[in-house]
């Protein structure tokens, strides 16, 4: 989301504008998602919090859960954002300047409202795959490697009470090539809380790897259901018919 | 009609509550005022938080003694279904005790994440009005660290590496340990039977 629109980037670069948040929402409700994101991509980097006013909106309009990302700095940005109906604020970059905000809400909301979003490059200078944490990714100019190990920081967000980590694999996003089975595996063996898969679902059959292979607990998608590439309901009855679990 | 009292506790799900009996065209008033809670039709108790945060406020403004006197049907949500029982190992808090049992931390184990969060299967245990349209195996949308097992007030469980309670009931009082404001239209069927009740 960026000045009240959806939008969507290749490898968190390039955005261009995929449609008017509400209608979207709408959308997305009717062909069955089970819950919806919002990523407010600029709120990080411009050191601004997320509006409330659309949250608001959105909750009035949506009968599934929702979280909400963006510039959640304190206890209070969180409070404004679960009081206008969000079921999850979901912190990243704030959480790396001021890991300890992620107790501060975990202790004020509960675990289960705490998502913390982890934006993870691949890093091919080693022999074995090593995975360091981004920031600021909403913005190419201001995203840096933060020499934060992935694995290392999914244990201390869990041992700081984060309730649910979605893990964004930025080498796979917007691609459409498959998830990152090999990193999210790894971030599966040392997660104990919900594990949700982020970036590269171009096909059906990815969606299933990423449930058979890495076992996490959800698959995210953006740049394939806001193009129409993928409907949910044929997702949905793909997955069913793979043996896969999900609400029809 | 009067409006549904929705007890504001501090917590987080109140607005996406109101605005689910909105879309059920009922009209609802969030409010700690203990004479508008005791005249209103249907009261709802909901909660996100932790049990012992949302004791000490009830206990604050005198809730804690007037909810298990409500006579009109009550609802509680995820939390606020906790705190109808006994107690909650939460914190090890003492709550208001009209259900017998006290809600236990869910055990993580490998392939079972905790929280519990996300769409499960519901289990019908016995009759109730509250099913009414609900059929086993539909799904409902679940966000908790803590359950309760099922017991002889269970309506419907949910199987989550073991059973624990989804629906209870028991006189006027209701619990359900998912979210019906977020788990689609199950979760609308859920709250439409519950505003059915006593009218």
């Amino acid at each position: 989301m960026r000045d009240g629109q959806v939008v969507k980037g290749v490898r968190f670069r390039d955005h261009r504008v995929v449609g008017d948040i509400l209608e979207l929402a709408a959308r997305y409700r009717d062909a069955g998602a089970d819950e919806l994101v919002f990523y407010d991509i600029t709120a990080s980097p411009a050191g601004r919090t997320v509006e409330r006013a659309w949250v608001a909106r959105v909750a009035r309009l949506l009968d599934i859960p929702f979280c909400v990302a963006g510039g959640i700095r304190s206890v209070g940005d969180a409070e404004a954002v679960l009081g206008a109906g969000a079921e999850k604020v979901s912190v990243n970059s704030p959480a790396l300047a001021d890991p300890d905000l992620i107790d501060r809400l975990s202790e004020r909301f509960g675990a289960q409202c705490v998502v913390v979003g982890v934006d993870s490059q691949t890093l091919a200078d080693g022999r074995a795959p090593r995975y360091e944490v981004y920031e600021n990714t909403g913005d190419p100019r201001l995203a840096r490697g933060t020499r934060r190990d992935t694995l290392e920081w999914i244990c201390e967000v869990q041992a700081r009470g984060a309730g649910e980590i979605v893990l964004n694999c930025m080498s796979s996003d917007g691609v459409r090539g498959g998830y990152d089975l090999a990193q999210l595996s790894a971030a599966r063996a040392v997660c104990q809380v919900p594990l949700i898969a982020s970036g590269g679902a171009g096909i059906l059959e990815h969606f299933r790897d990423v449930f058979k292979t890495s076992g996490v607990d959800g698959a995210l998608a953006a740049s394939v259901l806001h193009l129409g590439t993928i409907e949910i309901p044929e997702l949905k009855r793909y997955l069913a018919g793979q043996g896969i679990a999900v609400r029809p | 009609m009067s409006a549904v009292a929705i007890v504001d506790n501090g917590g987080g799900n109140v607005a996406s509550v109101r605005f689910a009996l909105e879309r059920l065209g009922a009209e609802a008033l969030l409010t700690n005022d203990p004479q508008r809670i005791r005249a209103a039709p249907h009261v709802i108790l909901p909660g996100v938080g932790a049990a012992r945060d949302a004791m000490r406020r009830l206990a604050e403004s005198g809730l804690d003694r007037l909810i298990p006197a409500l006579t009109q049907p009550v609802l509680g949500i995820c939390l606020g279904m906790q705190l109808l029982y006994a107690a909650s190992a939460e914190g090890d808090t003492p709550c208001l005790g009209i259900l017998a049992g006290a809600a236990d931390r869910l055990p993580a184990a490998p392939g079972r994440a905790v929280p519990h969060m996300g769409w499960n299967q519901l289990v019908p245990l016995r009759p109730s009005p509250l099913l009414a349209g609900i059929a086993a195996g539909d799904y409902a949308y679940f966000v908790h660290s803590y359950a309760l097992p099922p017991g002889p007030d269970s309506v419907a469980s949910c199987d989550y590496g073991g059973p624990f309670t989804a629906i209870v009931s028991r006189g006027n009082f209701h619990g359900v340990q998912f979210h019906p404001e977020r788990s689609a239209a199950t979760g609308a069927r859920l709250l439409a039977n519950f505003l059915a009740l006593g009218s």
